[in-house]
């Protein structure tokens, strides 16, 4: 068979290929770039080869943060995963006033940016003025978010909660909507439980969006970085540094670019893998049903 | 079971979706609730299953009054237009389910589980997911799943629409013999006169809310009380024309005089309404008493094997059933034959009068 060659095609994809190239491409080389070369100042570097990397690998606070970003991420998930299903399950059907109501309101904290939820929980948490420092103390609660790092932490993770839950809720709502009345009814007829229809209706059905409220979930609280840092800046001690503070800290901080550089791809590394291994569980969990 | 409704209507808000109806199945009958879309085929149903409950009336299931009961506490199993099937679950544990919750014991579960698979011939995807099965498929595992249950009462509510035309027809075929183990009493919902009359067993004609008739498929069919059902058990549509009769003849308003026949002879004289099926008014003339039609063609449609021609003639438009593929220039002449034995006779108000093959009593006449 004759092909015919229209070369002109490739002006098509020049538009894409030069906003590819400049907004990931190009920088992610840069960055691979720093990160085989020690950096002293402009025109004064030298190639160091893995050298940067073996540090990284090496370094202990790495792997204080990279371990402290695991059980962070993951309550994260155990937390907004359930919260946002049970939510959505609870929230009413249908067009009506109520409907809409309650999407607004589940919407709200999704358009307040991350920086303002971090003043906002600065200020909420404060012993002598927020209301929720204020209300713990008067009970007697002891609670500090700027000297106790369990404080710290928690509220962190709080503030997570509260700033994404409504997205994996919104998400399964969306699920649930898309399941035709008639396998409700269906299921009535059947006799079916409420847990039962939850386990082979809904939770089924919602399949699809749970795999994108998990990764981006995930992806999202692995490089948290506002919150933390609008709060107490990665303290007290370390016990809120993450892996983005511990990465601004060293390329901003304290200017180590070939360091911070081989930092941001083994971190780039880190998240691929993880979402890869999350990807690949909650697919082969549907496809374990076969059998 | 027999399934017995006492003035069961349903209103919801300021609709009458449905008006009060009285009917009886029979235990092991088949019934097919036909009407267009909207005629409230869905509600009866519904109000049936016990999904909901009738605002006026009374349900019974031989005998007892169920009206209130929640569907938990049905002896119903019911098949969707959808094709609805447990999504994480296999054919085999699907068609189980049922079963599972009644709490039968593993090797009777196994036994009947096959046998209803094989009955439905989707034995040999026992271990596959709904979605990994075709369209035909999937709502044969959905109505393996409402037999093994071995309810008193199955409600089909058009099992057959989202199939393509080769499936509904090979899976229709089939439904009539899986139905006549002669215990369960099914209700069958559908929109088409054509699957009323290929499943046969009885038929209510629903319209708008409202049951025109009760009986067998075929007494209806043969006797519509009214230009209503008529329209409604008809596809096409049957053809009615303004007419007056008179002692041995009946003048068409489009000018045409038909000699009467056995069935339409002794009606008194005046004004009335004809009615002649698509398939009494030919292209080929049969016999010498067909009554020639001269008309001018509007449209041919070709549905199966046969074409309807579309005829204009005196003001009304007729529409003439052809065997065969056929296609007529629009505009050109064409001549039919109109069967003056098999001519409907409705009163003005569009009461049935005479029909051909009317057994008398043997209907009962709702409007």
């Amino acid at each position: 068979m004759d092909k015919v060659q229209d070369n002109r095609a490739w002006f098509l994809i020049i538009p894409v290929f030069l906003i590819v190239a400049f907004s990931a491409v190009i920088p992610l080389m840069t960055v691979v770039n720093y990160s085989v070369q020690e950096i002293f100042g402009p025109g004064q570097t030298f190639f160091v080869g893995t050298e940067w990397f073996e540090v990284v690998l090496a370094d202990e606070r790495l792997h204080d943060a990279l371990i402290r970003q695991i059980i962070y991420s993951l309550a994260v998930l155990a937390i907004e995963i359930p919260l946002g299903i049970l939510i959505a399950l609870g929230m009413p059907g249908g067009r009506s006033a109520k409907t809409s109501l309650t999407l607004v309101l589940l919407a709200l904290p999704l358009l307040i940016p991350f920086n303002v939820v971090g003043t906002i929980w600065q200020i909420f948490g404060r012993g002598d003025i927020g209301l929720l420092g204020a209300t713990f103390r008067a009970i007697g609660i002891d609670y500090n978010y700027t000297n106790n790092s369990l404080d710290a932490w928690l509220t962190v993770l709080v503030m997570d909660v509260w700033h994404w839950t409504s997205l994996v809720a919104l998400l399964c709502y969306a699920g649930l909507q898309s399941i035709p009345p008639a396998f409700y009814q269906a299921a009535k007829i059947d006799g079916a439980s409420k847990w039962a229809v939850f386990r082979y209706i809904q939770l089924p059905k919602m399949r699809g969006v749970l795999i994108i409220a998990v990764l981006l979930r995930f992806m999202d609280s692995f490089m948290i970085y506002t919150e933390p840092f609008v709060l107490t800046g990665g303290g007290p001690g370390n016990s809120t540094t993450f892996l983005s503070q511990y990465l601004t800290q060293m390329a901003v901080g304290q200017f180590d670019i070939g360091k911070a550089a081989a930092f941001s791809i083994v971190y780039f590394l880190i998240v691929l893998l993880f979402s890869f291994i999350f990807y690949t569980i909650i697919t082969r969990t549907g496809e374990g049903e076969k059998k | 079971m027999t399934l017995t409704l006492e003035g069961v209507a349903k209103r919801v808000g300021a609709e009458q979706h449905l008006h009060p109806l009285a009917l009886e199945l029979q235990p092991g009958s088949f019934n097919v609730l036909l009407g267009r879309t909207l005629a409230g085929k869905t509600t009866l149903m519904r109000l049936m299953a016990g999904l909901d409950a009738p605002s006026a009336g009374r349900v019974l299931e031989n005998g007892k009054n169920v009206t209130g009961a929640s569907v938990r506490h049905r002896d119903v199993a019911m098949v969707y237009q959808q094709f609805i099937n447990y999504p994480a679950m296999t054919v085999y544990e699907n068609i189980a389910s049922p079963l599972r919750r009644q709490g039968k014991d593993k090797a009777e579960i196994d036994a009947k589980v096959r046998r209803t698979a094989a009955m439905l011939r989707i034995d040999p995807y026992l271990e596959r997911l709904p979605a990994e099965l075709s369209g035909g498929q999937q709502q044969r595992c959905a109505i393996a799943r409402a037999l093994v249950k071995g309810a008193g009462l199955l409600l089909l509510d058009e099992p057959l629409v989202n199939l393509d035309y080769k499936l509904r027809e090979e899976l229709r075929a089939e439904l009539r013999d899986i139905f006549a183990d002669g215990k369960t009493t099914v209700v069958y919902a559908t929109t088409e006169p054509q699957e009323a009359l290929i499943l046969g067993g009885n038929v209510t004609v629903l319209h708008e809310g409202r049951m025109l008739q009760t009986g067998p498929t075929s007494d209806v069919f043969h006797a519509p009380v009214s230009l209503e059902c008529a329209a409604v058990f008809s596809d096409p549509p049957m053809n009615v024309v303004d007419a007056i009769l008179t002692n041995d003849r009946v003048a068409l308003s489009d000018g045409t005089s038909l000699p009467l026949s056995a069935h339409d002879r002794n009606l008194p004289a005046g004004p009335c309404k004809v009615g002649i099926r698509a398939n009494h008014l030919t292209v080929l003339r049969r016999n010498e008493r067909l009554v020639p039609i001269k008309g001018r063609v509007e449209l041919s449609e070709i549905s199966g094997s046969e074409t309807f021609v579309h005829l204009r003639h005196g003001g009304t438009t007729l529409i003439a059933r052809e065997d065969g593929v056929h296609s007529h220039p629009i505009g050109s002449e064409i001549q039919v034959y109109a069967d003056p034995d098999r001519i409907f006779v409705f009163s003005t108000a569009g009461q049935l009068v005479a029909a051909p093959n009317w057994r008398r009593g043997a209907l009962r006449n709702i409007a």
